[in-house]
């Protein structure tokens, strides 16, 4: 507990937050998903989200980028609060935030270039042909699948199409990213490599970044601090030390091996 | 005690039947709510569609690629229903026509009914089935993939991207195809004629149109739009509206298929009320 609070207070500073989430309540017809989640993600930070599948974790980014209406409770982002913001600015603002989707969501009438040209031309409007192509290139580079650029989704395994849709996401330098089990179903080689890759976003553009994912190694290498929902709620807030010496059987069926 | 017997035994009877009656009542209400929500939805993308047509920023070249997608890949499916409708129609005229005598009226009769009637329904019919489900299947799957999601978040409008070019696409290229089936019907036509004895392709031509007027042709063409936009926006409406998990792609794609051929039907029965009364 000590630490948890140590931290706190470093970065409790109200400048620093640049996601933050108060009582957010969401339900799905009589299926109340989340009940009670009070959340803040700062500034640089890379905080990682555990909890057990469908315990809410996608429901939760999703509510921040406003693809679903939260039943109550505030989220600001970048000091917006996101459910009253008008259209345009919402609009604006997402331009500012990264989304890995779960199931990568690649355009399938479109190839990977295709795909990582349609964020590029519609948030940096002013954007050359030829500094589009670089950048489509660093980005297919950084996630190791220069050859794929003229194929289609179809043509990918499924580890392929998921680093193909991170570099989609990461193509547009967001300040803020999420990133939806960014390592399932990738082989511990790539799992470490987009570890990795999560740590330079991080430094090179001082991007805060919020982590869903199972995978305990990216967990450890990425997280600066760690928050685990559970029942709809907050269960634990810390970093990975906490988690390791945690005696809370919860926590250790978690981090076991 | 025994006279009161059968009342015993009456009143849990009346009792359990109302419940179930009730009970059926409740599912009733419940599925004629649902059934008036859904009409209420439909209204509302309608209004969303239109709404998003005249704002700023059209995606051109998205709708361009539509226009193909759905105008151009259908033509050989419509060459050769085209083509056999004529046929099938001319067979199946002249006999009635020889009854009468009046074999010479066959030409103009085919044209007529094709034109006014037959061309229209018949390949919006198949366009609602063709590009209907494709539309439908295309965006269900989109949707249930999240890449509607992720169109959103990369700060693009999905119902202007989407479902505007869609609608328009189809609103444009539907008539277009009708005209090309008509073609294709009367040629179709000339061929029926004759496998019993030779006509010239320019006589047949002549005769089939020796009686026809703008009247014939305007209302026909004017239906053929109302066509399109149903196609495309009742695709485009269950598409977008899918559920989740790959299961309802097909629900989506199959239930495009059934509204938008039920809707053709009652667009052209009202066509041709309103074309009854105008003239
Ligand atoms: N749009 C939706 N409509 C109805 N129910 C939904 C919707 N989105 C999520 N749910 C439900 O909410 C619950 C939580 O879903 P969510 O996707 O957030 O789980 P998760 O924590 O991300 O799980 P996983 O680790 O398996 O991805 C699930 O029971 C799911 O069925
Ligand atoms: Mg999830």
């Amino acid at each position: 507990m000590e630490q948890i609070n140590n931290i706190s207070n470093v970065q409790m500073d109200d400048s620093k937050t640049v996601v933050e989430i108060k009582n957010l309540r969401k339900s799905f017809g009589k299926q109340e998903v989340l009940k009670d989640v009070t959340l803040q993600l700062y500034k640089g930070e890379n905080l990682v989200v555990l909890g057990k599948s469908g315990s809410g974790k996608s429901v939760l980014i999703k509510c921040i980028v406003r693809l679903l209406d939260p039943d109550y409770g505030s989220i600001k982002v970048l000091g917006d609060d996101v459910s009253f913001i008008k259209r345009n600015e919402l609009s604006k603002l997402r331009m500012k935030i990264g989304f890995l989707f779960q199931s990568g969501a690649l355009y399938d009438s479109m190839t990977v270039k295709e795909n990582l040209e349609f964020p590029l031309r519609r948030i940096k409007k002013k954007m050359t042909q030829k500094l589009m192509d670089e950048k489509i290139a660093e980005v297919l580079e950084n996630v190791g699948l220069l050859d794929a650029l003229h194929k289609m989704p179809s043509q990918l395994s499924g580890g392929m199409r998921k680093r193909i849709s991170l570099a989609r996401t990461i193509i547009v330098d967001p300040q803020i990213m999420l990133y939806d089990e960014p390592t399932t179903g990738l082989d511990p080689v790539t799992s470490d490599e987009i570890s990795l890759l999560i740590n330079q976003v991080q430094k090179k553009y001082k991007t805060s970044s919020i982590i869903i994912t199972h995978d305990i190694e990216c967990a450890r290498a990425t997280a600066d601090r760690l928050v685990m929902l559970h029942e709809g709620e907050v269960y634990k807030d810390g970093n990975i030390g906490d988690y390791e010496n945690s005696d809370d059987p919860f926590i250790k069926s978690f981090f076991k091996g | 005690m025994k006279t009161k017997l059968p009342v015993v035994k009456i009143v849990p009877k009346i009792r359990d039947a109302t419940i179930k009656i009730s009970e059926k009542t409740i599912v009733k209400t419940e599925q004629a709510n649902e059934f008036l929500v859904g009409v209420a939805d439909f209204f509302l993308f309608l209004a969303r569609t239109i709404r998003e047509t005249f704002s700023r920023n059209f995606e051109f070249k998205e709708f361009l690629r539509q226009c193909h997608q759905i105008g151009f890949k259908s033509l050989p499916l419509i060459s050769i229903t085209g083509a056999i409708m004529g046929l099938v129609l001319t067979i199946q005229t002249r006999p009635i026509l020889d009854g009468f005598g009046a074999v010479s009226l066959l030409p103009s009769m085919v044209a007529i009914s094709l034109v006014r009637e037959i061309g229209p329904v018949i390949t919006a019919l198949i366009c609602a089935g063709k590009v209907g489900s494709g539309i439908g299947a295309e965006l269900g799957s989109m949707k249930v993939t999240e890449q509607i999601d992720a169109m959103e978040v990369s700060s693009t409008n999905p119902m202007r991207f989407l479902v505007v070019t869609r609608v328009l696409a189809a609103t444009l290229m539907i008539p277009i195809l009708v005209l090309y089936a008509d073609a294709m019907g009367i040629m179709g036509s000339w061929l029926g004629v004759n496998i019993k004895g030779e006509v010239s392709f320019v006589l047949f031509i002549s005769q089939a149109f020796s009686v026809f007027e703008l009247i014939d042709f305007l209302p026909a063409v004017v239906k053929t739009f109302f066509f399109g936009a149903v196609i495309g926006l009742v695709g485009s409406y269950k598409g977008y509206t899918a559920g989740r998990g790959t299961e309802s792609v097909g629900v989506a794609a199959n239930s495009a298929v059934v509204l938008a051929s039920l809707l053709v039907i009652i667009v052209d029965m009202i066509a041709v009320q309103i074309t009854d009364m105008l003239i």
